[in-house]
């Protein structure tokens, strides 16, 4: 454990770099969004809702021991892949390192198309929400 | 199986069409582009594109007050526009014909001054439930204001209005009927004439929204006795940024300006102001001059090639389409209206429409996926969005059929 962001994202673009065409890409992100553990119905909230344009997202977060866990879901599945890339990053990490963190991994996979504004439930909107969420974390930690 | 292009029924040269539009000649994802995103905008010929050019290189200048010469050709081929339009849409007058920035605008200034003027507490709107959020939302802004009433006139499962539950609907509170021309989700052509003669025995007004129509049917505001009528050249192969109310001119006459300013006045003292007349009144500001000048040859383009032309190729177009995807497991149709417009709506239980579209664009075709600006529609029809194809007169059968390979390649990766 205690695999820092950086290393995991050097380890999806590892894990990106056998693929030779946007086929075979697309499939395994399919593959990650139907390998990602279905969020609990209960969470399944308007205000975990990530408000987008196409398809729906729902993100959950929780705070413990020092660490942000997140999970999500989707109705659409390519969504769901890309979403599923961002919580293996992301969760369970310190919120500190979450609201610093630099996520160049998108770009080096070649799913940046995704951070445009048209796809607005893509990955942008979700990882905003990621983001503010362990903002808010780090804050109630600075409070406390 | 089999089909080819020149069993379909029309006299159009496609292919000669197709040299007409530059940007549909392009690789995308290193795929040559299929453009079926046409209900969104259509692409624009080469005399379109060479309008705009020439208006900026030759004749650039500010119209109707301009002396020079410059400002007279400018001020003579905007006028020209008006022309041409008010023939296109059968006007009788072209002192009808306002020009706007679009669809949107021409039916929020119909509702913010007709609207203001005419609606009072308790009367009634119908609005049809395919409407557009652009067809909905300004009538209930100013329905809100003057605490109206708005009213849907309900559609059946295949997308048709219910025109006996229409006739139940009108009554003496009804002040207005707005109706789209063709649904831009659905595809199905609304009997504009029927409903206008219907309204009109109960003293409504009439606005009609042709946005999906006009570049695929006939339009003849003066003979359906249309009271307002709306559309956008982005949608007729003309530029964005420029479209067209119609109104009777009785109705222009009385009803208030929209936005005050240049242009729109007929004397201004530092107490009040007197209004210009018809078009001018609501046509405040400085136009969009050369996207007005360049929607005349967009006109002259689906004239040219004739409306039926169009209509005939493009209803082939629809029904290739319709047989080839039919056979896809699993695909449902949103939208099988008896009149439709070249536009398939459809759905997979088991696929989103985002993902649909996303493997689509990785294919370089290009469809729309989502509500369509539609939501209370999309909701009556139990579904949160749709896949939307929809054809122009320059798509071919073999672009059909890219779309069919795509959406079975996307099967394939999401099964």
């Amino acid at each position: 454990m205690n695999v820092s962001i950086d290393d995991i994202q050097k380890e999806i673009i590892e894990d990106f770099s056998i693929f030779d065409n946007w086929d075979d890409k697309y499939a395994y992100i399919i593959e990650c969004g139907k390998k990602l553990k279905p969020l609990a119905p209960e969470y399944k909230t308007e205000t975990n809702l990530v408000r987008g344009c196409q398809s729906q997202v729902w993100l959950h977060a929780e705070h413990k021991d020092g660490l942000v866990h997140f999970y999500a879901d989707s109705d659409a599945i390519i969504s769901k892949g890309l979403i599923s890339l961002l919580i293996k990053v992301l969760s369970g990490h310190k919120a500190e390192d979450i609201v610093k963190s630099d996520l160049y991994f998108i770009d080096k996979i070649g799913m940046q198309s995704h951070l445009s504004m048209t796809r607005s439930n893509g990955l942008a909107s979700m990882l905003k929400t990621m983001k503010v969420k362990a903002l808010l974390f780090l804050e109630q930690e600075k409070a406390n | 199986m089999g089909t080819t292009i020149q069993t379909l029924e029309h006299n159009l040269d496609i292919a000669e069409i197709r040299r007409q539009f530059p940007v549909l000649n392009q690789q995308v994802n290193d795929k040559p582009l299929v453009y079926l995103d046409n209900a969104a905008t259509t692409q624009k010929p080469l005399v379109v594109i060479d309008a705009l050019k020439n208006y900026y290189q030759k004749d650039n200048a500010n119209i109707h007050r301009g002396i020079h010469t410059l400002a007279e050709r400018a001020t003579a081929d905007f006028e020209k526009t008006r022309d041409a339009v008010k023939t296109f849409i059968g006007a009788a007058h072209r002192e009808e014909i306002i020009f706007t920035k679009g669809t949107t605008e021409g039916i929020n200034l119909v509702a913010q001054t007709w609207g203001r003027a005419n609606l009072n507490e308790g009367d009634e709107i119908l609005i049809s439930g395919m409407e557009h959020h652009s067809n909905m939302v300004p009538w209930h802004m100013i329905a809100q204001e003057k605490k109206a009433v708005i009213k849907i006139i309900p559609i059946n499962d295949a997308g048709e209005l219910l025109m006996e539950e229409y006739e139940k609907l009108l009554n003496s509170r009804t002040k207005l009927v707005a109706v789209v021309h063709a649904s831009n989700a659905l595809g199905s052509i609304n009997p504009v004439k029927q409903i206008i003669q219907l309204a009109h025995r109960n003293g409504a007004v009439v606005l009609v929204d042709g946005a999906q129509s006009t570049s695929h049917l006939d339009i003849a505001v003066s003979d359906w006795s249309a009271d307002f009528f709306v559309f956008s050249g982005h949608k007729v192969y003309g530029p964005t940024g420029v479209g067209v109310l119609y109104g009777k001119r009785a109705l222009l006459e009385a009803m208030p300006p929209y936005q005050g300013g240049g242009e729109m006045i007929g004397e201004v003292r530092y107490d009040g102001f007197t209004w210009n007349e018809l078009p001018y009144k609501f046509e405040a500001g400085t136009p969009n001059i050369a996207d007005v000048i360049a929607l005349k040859p967009a006109l002259d383009f689906i004239s040219v090639l004739g409306k039926q032309n169009i209509r005939t190729y493009e209803n082939s177009l629809l029904q290739y389409a319709y047989s080839k995807l039919e056979s896809l497991e699993g695909i449902r149709f949103i939208g099988t209206a008896k009149e439709k417009v070249s536009i398939q709506s459809f759905v997979f239980n088991d696929i989103h429409h985002q993902d649909l579209g996303i493997i689509l664009d990785k294919e370089g075709i290009a469809i729309r996926t989502g509500h369509h600006c539609t939501q209370p529609l999309m909701g009556r029809l139990c579904i949160t969005g749709t896949s939307r194809a929809s054809f122009a007169v320059y798509n071919t059968i073999e672009e059909i059929d890219r779309l069919e390979a795509g959406l079975k390649k996307a099967i394939k990766l999401f099964r």
